[in-house]
């Protein structure tokens, strides 16, 4: 949107005098997170860094690990995905109907859905050039209101078999870490060779950094722009069936704001909202400071779980202010 | 309605404002969202039973007066290529304040209440002004502000009997309600000051192009700041609006995801998200033309879940209508 801050391409190459900073900005997130979990672990000993509480954090941060991660794509792109939330409760309900018909029908139902979700977005912001972030509010409202639908306004609640292979899957764990946990770390590994490793990887950072520049050079910026979308949405559908799969139900209301979450979290591990500069390791540590810090605050008894809001706000603003401002002692 | 047409994606078109003004009112995408609601009313007043009552009319603008109001800020916020998602934040904390104050009577617990919105919109401001992303810089007061009014509130509804609050969320004037007629009056000062002011042809400016508006030496920062203070205090306004008509402070869910709702009405109301164009009257109409979606709807016994795609389908064809001038 507007021009203040630096823009940089993927290879980083900061300027000797800017090096420190431009170190901070691109791993601040997970120095934070370092410190935000040493302090913890003084403080609370085994009740924070102990093998329940780290599992029940991982398996809380898994369905925003997976958003986020499509989110960054998104993000890098020169976009924004709004309707993640909505596709996410939609996956969910979508996969408790689908249920009937085994665990393919509770799988494929919901990634088809999500996936020809994500395709509409791609295309109205790829092909059409409409504003991402007014395209993605409309499909907010639909996906939510498909939700609603599908579930009878909220009144039919279905429920997953405990024997099919999904909900088995779901709920298990392997070596103590749930398998939803294992999916999303499996997920953001491919996420980050996809992103650094592929030519589709270097398209996104080119199509973030100036889509008519890219277009110009014979990048295919349509399809670009459309896969990103649909990855986004295909992510958010996995989170929602993933989630399904542990209640053993699908519930329309799941989600709300969860897509704020993950802007948060992918702005916090220092990816520009201006396209074309970002990483996924950052947007991991985002993540894992997001949900650590509100896991904290449950630890502090006296503290009510409103604080956690204006904790995660004011240090969602102190993060982008310090970005802002190493941002500008690398331009000088 | 000149009076609310601003039109300015260069500095110069936001100086001779007059003419490109007339050409760009006779394009039919200006146009659609009146004609829209326009369709939407014949079709409820040949179809729908009971629409056309006093009573129902006057729920219908009752319900839609804090989305308008908020939205008034929106798209003064959205006209400098901004956006603002902590409104409903802000109408929380100042439905939480008000009981908190009521002890020192009903105007200074509204005035503290006002004032709290208006500092909610100082820090926006100065943060957009300082270079933060205003998606980024306003999400951290949405998730912050909402904490602080259940903070403020202990997480309770607290039940209010103050009849001077009572009177501005549920009185009527003339038989016109008190919210709405705040509504009509705020949009009637916006379209003023947008087409009579030096500070109109900033904001259009500042949002059609930052880096003319910062070379021709307007004051860029001290813009963007008012903008985000203005849109703040209106959010405040609708929160006591709404805490004065439910008769309730209720910092739960007092504007909960009105910013979604606000947003729509300023998108399909024609003022594009890239800045550069505030269109007062035509955000007022996007507005009723969402609630009178949902309205319509629910009489004719479909569900809510019906009315968001419908709102969803009416987005896309807004936005796609405007996507040639607007250069998104």
């Amino acid at each position: 949107m507007t021009t203040g801050q630096a823009r940089r391409a993927a290879p980083p190459l900061p300027a000797a005098s800017g090096r420190g900073a431009a170190l901070a900005q691109r791993h601040g997130a997970a120095l934070v997170l370092l410190v935000v979990v040493l302090l913890g672990s003084l403080a609370f000993g085994d009740r924070f860094f102990g093998l329940g509480n780290l599992g029940t954090i991982a398996l809380d941060g898994s369905s925003l690990v997976l958003i986020a991660t499509g989110m960054t794509f998104v993000i890098v792109s020169g976009g924004i995905d709004l309707s993640v939330g909505s596709v996410l409760a939609l996956a969910g309900v979508l996969s408790a109907y689908g249920s009937r018909w085994g665990t393919a029908g509770a799988v494929l139902l919901p990634l088809v859905v999500c996936g020809l979700i994500g395709l509409v977005n791609g295309l109205l912001v790829g092909r059409a050039r409409l504003a991402p972030f007014v395209v993605t509010l409309a499909t907010l409202l639909f996906a939510r209101g498909l939700a609603f639908a599908v579930s009878q306004e909220g009144n039919q609640v279905y429920i997953i078999p405990g024997d099919l292979v999904v909900t088995r899957a779901g709920q298990a764990t392997v070596l103590g870490v749930g398998v939803p946990v294992l999916i999303a770390l499996a997920v953001f590994a491919a996420g980050v060779v996809a992103l650094n490793r592929t030519r589709f990887g270097l398209w996104v950072f080119a199509v973030g950094n100036g889509g008519d520049a890219a277009g110009l050079m014979g990048l295919p910026v349509t399809r670009v722009k459309a896969g990103v979308y649909v990855l986004s949405s295909l992510l958010a559908g996995l989170a929602g069936v993933l989630i399904a799969a542990q209640t053993a139900s699908g519930l329309p209301t799941l989600g709300e704001g969860r897509e704020l979450e993950a802007i948060a979290a992918v702005v916090i591990g220092g990816t520009l909202l201006s396209g074309g500069s970002g990483s996924l390791g950052g947007t991991l540590a985002g993540v894992l400071l997001l949900k650590v810090i509100q896991n904290l605050i449950n630890q502090v008894g006296t503290l009510s779980s409103y604080y956690q809001q204006v904790v995660g706000g004011a240090f969602l603003v102190l993060v982008v202010l310090v970005q802002a401002a190493l941002a500008r002692r690398r331009q000088l | 309605m000149a009076a609310t047409s601003v039109t300015g994606a260069a500095m110069s078109e936001a100086l001779t404002s007059g003419r490109t003004a007339r050409a760009a009112r006779l394009r039919l995408p200006d146009h659609g969202v009146y004609l829209a609601l326009g369709a939407l009313l014949l079709f409820n007043l040949l179809f729908t039973a009971n629409f056309a009552t006093v009573a129902n009319l006057r729920l219908q603008l009752v319900q839609v007066a804090p989305v308008a109001i908020v939205a008034l800020g929106m798209a003064l916020v959205i006209g400098t290529e901004g956006i603002d998602l902590s409104v409903g934040s802000t109408m929380a904390i100042a439905a939480a304040l008000l009981p908190l104050y009521l002890g020192y009577g009903p105007w200074p617990a509204i005035g503290v209440a006002v004032l709290a919105g208006a500092f909610i919109g100082l820090v926006n401001g100065g943060l957009v002004a300082y270079g933060i992303q205003p998606i980024i810089a306003t999400l951290g007061l949405l998730v912050a502000g909402r904490g602080v009014a259940l903070v403020l509130a202990d997480g309770r509804l607290v039940e209010i009997f103050d009849p001077t609050l009572a009177a501005i969320g549920g009185g009527q004037v003339l038989g016109v309600p008190v919210p709405v007629l705040a509504a009509l009056g705020l949009a009637c000062a916006a379209g003023f000051v947008l087409r009579r002011g030096a500070f109109g042809r900033r904001v259009v400016a500042v949002g059609g192009n930052r880096a003319a508006a910062v070379l021709a030496g307007l004051p860029v920062r001290r813009t963007l700041i008012t903008v985000y203070v203005i849109s703040g205090l209106l959010a405040a306004v609708a929160g006591v609006l709404t805490t004065g008509r439910q008769g309730a402070s209720d910092p739960s869910f007092t504007g909960l995801l009105i910013e979604l709702s606000a947003i729509t009405a300023v998108v399909v109301g024609g003022t594009p998200l890239a800045g550069g164009r505030v269109r007062v009257l035509g955000t007022l109409v996007g507005a009723l033309l969402m609630q009178l979606i949902i309205a319509t709807v629910i009489q004719h016994d479909l569900h809510d879940s019906t009315a968001r795609m419908i709102q969803a389908a009416i987005i896309v064809a807004a936005v796609h209508a405007q996507r040639d001038r607007s250069g998104t």
